[in-house]
């Protein structure tokens, strides 16, 4: 026993490493947070934005490392999350070794499916242990599952528990040390020959092209996949890889065995054998508290109205409930502000950069955070609690058309109050193509900081003009112009430029279950610090940024001639002398010096390098109707929208404390005329402009914190990619209103 | 013998036989729907696709596309 003695030794200097391993819904995730505790390190897998969770905990005085694997029902290698587990399981990513032993989660109710994966991992040839979770239900439907037998048949111990309940978490710690030390392996399916010689058939064709030691198990994934993503195992031409593929799948076929269903009927033949007088009734299966639910939430009709009522708490909870805490985050912001700016009074370079900059952009990243937190908290509810594959099952049709599925309702629901939210929600999507199309078209829903530029400019122009009706019905025009363009881009962009082919939408409807507040809170933890992290940081640089470029040259000389010109000016004016003026300026609680300095402010932005650039491209919107002042506005809320009405404040000389509300701005604005030009003296602002403008701000990606989100959460690729497709969509669509419409006015 | 697709809401059967020249097969047989197994149409969507069907213990919502690939012996 020398060698044992030896191995524990060795094993005690590194944690041993447990992999756990389920189907989705099984209480993996709960599992792993009972038994590591606030011991947890959670991260992204390099490249994919799969969560990588750790967390390393004594057992026995010996440390152990859990990682947490995504849920998945197959190890098929099609998507993000099932090759990162066959990664892992190969010891193939960076940091994480190959796991000394798995640890498969397996739901009592559902026994014979969730063994499908975890024979699929015996085939790793890993040591093993089941974990055989939820008794309780079992017991409650009126089953019980012989562990010991269980045990008996697979060859690895099998430990019951009700994760949720922390019960069984001693057993299955036990089950571990054990396994660490006589490595009990699972028995595996036997495959017939014509498996064994098509995967040698692959082998030999591109073992020569193999960038790793490629397994038996991993050729027999590409084999068995439709669309494995494994290719990254071989250094060939994608001709040469598929054509082997075909040769060895073509063996298969000859013999009869289609390779794409074969595995799962071998499986499960398998499996069969494995629960053989397993499962036991107990007392007669009466109708599930579940089945009871569904009959009610899937219904055509009832169903319907179910999901809309809770749909409209989730948008009013990030569309309204979200408010006063994001009130409360801008005015400690100001409140900080404030004393902040007085002691650099001083320096005013430096009390700009510090307020203006890096104060307002930590405020612009965490003032995200109550709508991210909202949004979490509701999407761990409605997940937790099996609710949310109900929901995707009613709305799938609507989005099946355009390549995205059910699931993308949700995301793109929260679009509507904030993109972030919404982008960062596609994590609920598990079909990888869908999400991705997702993330790409929720920028396009009209979320609530587009709201103040309606507000301002149906105001000032539709209302006056057409009525309160027509202006109503503005707004609902404004809302859906969004959503009518993103499902058919949606579309092309799935069956035109990826032609991906339809998707399967196939989910499991789990059982309503109690949501664990633990679980739902630690999940809306980690999302807002992983925001905060990751996109913040992001947000927080372009904040910075786009000061500067408001800022610069800030040459002195603006001011002392801005002011120079004012005196002239209202000398004038008023007939006084220049002295005067200056007496007046001087007095306390002068309005002039407020008008002064409001028209220095103004001549800062239109001096610097925003301005300038706002004055160079103004020709670009000058097919929209727009002169220099919109585009500088427009210029400036590229980082976020609402800036606009700011911006606009500060060149119509009105300060930067106006809102939407305000009169003296809209005032400001129907009194703009063309200062050159053919329309010189022509009011820049007229109906057709304004719904130009608000259709501008409905498709533009005027907003710093989306693409970074987005950059986050799929590629930076694909935030650029969107950043230039929503920018050119949103001129289209200001140019051809502005220039359809002239026609008929 | 009739496809999956076509069954109506309550209806039950048998899986006899799986198409396997049909896409996304795979994903079908790793949750459970192999030859042999017991089905019920249990919920059809408001716009009438997709439909909740019942494959041994587990309730799982397909598309009517998807279920063509399923050829189901009714009882």
């Amino acid at each position: 026993m020398t060698t044992t003695q030896d191995q524990v030794t060795t094993s005690a200097q590194r944690p041993v490493h447990v992999a756990l391993l389920g189907n989705p819904n099984t209480g993996k995730s709960t599992l792993f947070n009972r038994l590591t505790g606030i011991h947890q390190r959670v991260g992204n897998y390099p490249g994919v934005t799969v969560e990588k969770k750790l967390g390393t905990v004594g057992i026995n005085g010996k440390p152990v490392t859990f990682i947490d694997l995504p849920g998945t029902y197959s190890l098929a290698a099609e998507s993000a999350d099932e090759k990162v587990v066959l990664d892992v399981l190969n010891g193939l990513v960076e940091g994480i070794p190959k796991p000394d032993i798995a640890v498969c989660v397996v739901d009592a109710t559902n026994v014979k499916r969730n063994l499908f994966l975890a024979s699929q991992v015996a085939e790793s040839g890993i040591p093993m242990v089941i974990a055989l979770n939820m008794t309780d239900e079992a017991k409650k439907q009126g089953f019980w599952v012989d562990a010991a037998k269980l045990s008996l048949h697979t060859g690895v111990p099998v430990v019951n528990m009700v994760a949720s309940k922390s019960q069984g978490l001693r057993d299955l710690k036990a089950a571990i040390e054990n396994v660490s030390k006589n490595k009990q392996k699972m028995v595996t399916v036997e495959w017939p020959n014509t498996v064994h010689d098509a995967t040698q058939i692959l082998k030999d064709e591109l073992n020569s092209f193999a960038t790793t030691q490629v397994t038996d198990l991993e050729l027999r994934r590409m084999l068995f996949d439709e669309d494995t993503i494994l290719t990254d195992r071989f250094n060939c031409s994608e001709d040469i890889f598929n054509t082997a593929l075909e040769k060895a799948r073509g063996h298969m076929v000859g013999a009869e065995l289609h390779p794409s269903s074969a595995e799962a009927v071998l499986q499960y033949a398998h499996i069969d054998t494995l629960i053989d007088g397993v499962i036991e009734k107990v007392s007669e299966s009466k109708r599930t508290i579940t089945q009871k639910v569904d009959f009610f939430l899937t219904n055509r009709f009832l169903g319907l109205i179910f999901f809309l009522l809770i749909m409209f708490v989730v948008f009013q909870s990030i569309y309204t409930w979200a408010g006063p805490a994001m009130d409360l985050i801008e005015s400690l912001t100001g409140l900080v502000a404030e004393p902040v700016a007085g002691l650099l009074e001083a320096t005013p370079t430096l009390q700009s950069l510090v307020v203006d900059g890096i104060i307002a952009g930590i405020g612009s990243v965490v003032v995200f955070l109550p709508q991210i937190l909202i949004l979490f908290f509701f999407i761990s509810l409605l997940e937790d609690s099996g609710y949310m594959a109900r929901a995707a099952f009613l709305m799938d049709k609507l989005f099946s058309w355009c390549g995205l599925n059910g699931r993308c309702f949700v995301p793109m629901l929260s679009s509507y109050a904030c993109a972030i939210p919404g982008i960062i929600g596609t994590r609920t999507i598990a079909d990888p193509k869908a999400r991705i199309a997702t993330i790409f078209v929720a920028p396009l829903m009209s979320c609530s900081a587009r709201l103040p530029v309606y507000v301002l400019l149906i105001s000032a122009f539709i209302e006056p003009y057409y009525g309160p009706t027509v202006a109503a019905l503005t707004m609902l025009a404004m809302h859906l112009v969004g959503l009518m363009i993103a499902l058919p881009i949606a579309f092309i962009v799935n069956r035109i430029i990826l032609k991906t082919k339809a998707q399967p939408f196939v989910m499991e409807m789990p059982p309503y279950r109690r949501p664990q507040l633990r679980d739902v809170i630690w999940r809306m933890w980690h999302r807002g610090k992983s925001f905060l992290k990751d996109a913040g940081t992001i947000i927080f640089a372009m904040s910075i940024i786009i000061w500067a470029m408001l800022y610069f040259p800030h040459g002195e000389h603006v001011a002392q001639e801005t002011t120079k010109s004012f005196i002239t000016q209202v000398a004038s004016d008023q007939n006084i002398t220049k002295e005067q003026v200056i007496a007046q300026l001087e007095a306390e609680d002068s309005e002039l010096a407020d008008r002064l300095d409001r028209r220095i402010s103004a001549a800062y932005v239109e001096q610097s390098i925003m301005g300038r650039i706002g004055k160079t491209v103004q020709p670009i919107f000058a097919p929209a109707g727009y002169d220099w002042k919109i585009t500088v506005g427009i210029l400036s809320s590229f980082p976020a929208r609402e800036v606009i009405i700011a911006t606009l404040g500060i060149i119509y000389e009105l300060g930067d404390e106006v809102d939407e509300e305000s009169d003296s701005l809209k005032d400001s604005l129907k009194a703009s005329t063309w200062q050159h030009g053919e329309r010189k003296g022509e009011p820049v602002f007229t109906p057709l402009t304004a719904i130009g403008l608000m259709v501008f701000f409905a498709l533009c990606a005027q907003c710093g914190a989306t693409i970074a989100v987005a950059a986050r959460e799929a590629t930076t690729k694909l935030a650029i990619i969107m950043f230039f497709y929503m920018t050119i969509l949103a001129w289209i669509g200001a140019v051809a209103v502005y220039q359809i419409g002239s026609l008929f006015v | 013998m009739v496809q999956l697709n076509q069954m109506l809401r309550g209806q039950t059967g048998r899986i006899i036989k799986i198409d396997s020249k049909k896409k996304s097969i795979s994903r079908l047989a790793a949750m459970g729907f192999v030859p042999g197994t017991d089905v019920k149409v249990v919920g059809v969507a408001p716009l009438g696709d997709p439909i909740i069907v019942e494959v041994g213990t587990n309730q799982v919502s397909l598309r009517r596309d998807d279920a063509s690939a399923l050829a189901v012996e009714r009882d």
